[in-house]
């Protein structure tokens, strides 16, 4: 596992207070970990701060599992 | 003591206003520190040498949209960092019959009134979330509930405030954020202070308290929403008019 996966996988556990085994990379935030709209709206904002990254509105609501926001921040972040 | 907001910050806008510096000395004399933002500075600094806890002055014209955008970030600079409390009290009046009202009449007050009190909660809502608290009040009046000939736009930008509220206590109340409103019905301000005695009987005629308000009344009110004691209290409109219009 790459080193941003580990630690996007960090702020999810921290985040959505789910146990890490259930944040694999396929896992949906919303179907199988349980946020709400409020909770990915914080996790964007956790993201931007971890990796210094700017997530805009529109990448943010393509972001629907935990693989699409480790694409996401290894494809943008500086 | 009740309602202690000591360690807590604060962001008043329209702070040199009369309503807008009986708020800040409420605030501040519950123990907040407070950010005082309006257009006048001298006014500002007239008010911020009567309170206590350090204030801070921030001058930001709210027609400005990016100014209004930028003025959440300085206050949280400002106030070392948090910003537990906004106030939403910056208001102005263009008044004219509908059929007369120009455009820019209407626009103005709902940008001033209603679009930078959004603008200012949407950033405000960002440290307020991560620091799981916040206290967000806006001071609306008795007319955008009951309406008012001359003030289409006015009456309309104060209920925009009501719902507005209403919609963002359901977003923000699981991360203990409340967003209330506000409502003075008739306070005495140098405006009041300018009416005859005929003008002043007939506003008194419609009051059961028998007097107008005084800027101490939504200081307290505001002081009470703003503290941990009403954490259990959001999307209300709490009115303090004497009696004038039990909603």
């Amino acid at each position: 596992m790459s080193e941003t996966a580990e630690r996007v996988k960090k702020i999810v556990v921290e985040h959505l207070g789910v146990e890490a085994d259930k944040v694999t990379e396929d896992a949906s935030f919303i179907d199988d970990l349980g946020a709400d709209s409020l909770d990915i709206v914080e996790l964007v904002m956790a993201f931007e701060e971890e990796f210094g990254v700017e997530i805009p509105d529109d990448a943010a609501e393509k972001i629907g599992t935990v693989k699409d926001a480790i694409n996401y921040i290894e494809t943008n972040k500086g | 003591m009740m309602f202690d907001l000591s360690g807590m910050t604060a962001l008043v806008t329209g702070a040199s206003g009369g309503l807008g510096s009986a708020i800040a000395a409420a605030l501040a004399g519950q123990g907040a520190r407070v950010a005082l933002s309006g257009t006048r500075v001298e006014a500002l600094e007239q008010v911020a040498g009567g309170l206590a806890g350090d204030p801070v002055l921030l001058p930001c014209n709210l027609s400005d949209s990016a100014a209004v955008d930028a003025l959440v970030p300085q206050a949280v600079a400002a106030l070392g960092g948090k910003l537990d409390i906004l106030v939403n009290n910056a208001g102005i009046t263009r008044d004219n019959l509908a059929m007369r009202m120009k455009d820019e009449e209407w626009s103005q007050v709902i940008q001033v009134n209603l679009e930078a009190a959004f603008r200012l909660i949407r950033a405000a809502a960002k440290p307020m979330m991560k620091a799981r608290f916040g206290r967000i009040v806006s001071i609306t009046s008795v007319v955008g509930v009951t309406g008012n000939p001359g003030q289409a736009n006015y009456a309309a930008s104060k209920a925009g405030l009501i719902g507005m509220s209403k919609a963002l206590a359901q977003e923000l109340a699981s991360r203990s954020i409340t967003v209330n409103c506000v409502a003075p019905g008739f306070i005495a301000s140098p405006m009041t202070d300018a009416l005859n005695e005929t003008q002043t009987g007939a506003i008194l005629a419609k009051i059961p308290a028998g007097a107008l308000g005084q800027g101490g009344d939504i200081g307290a009110a505001v002081a009470y929403l703003a503290s941990r004691e009403a954490g259990y209290v959001t999307g209300q409109t709490l009115h303090v008019n004497g009696g004038m219009a039990m909603i």
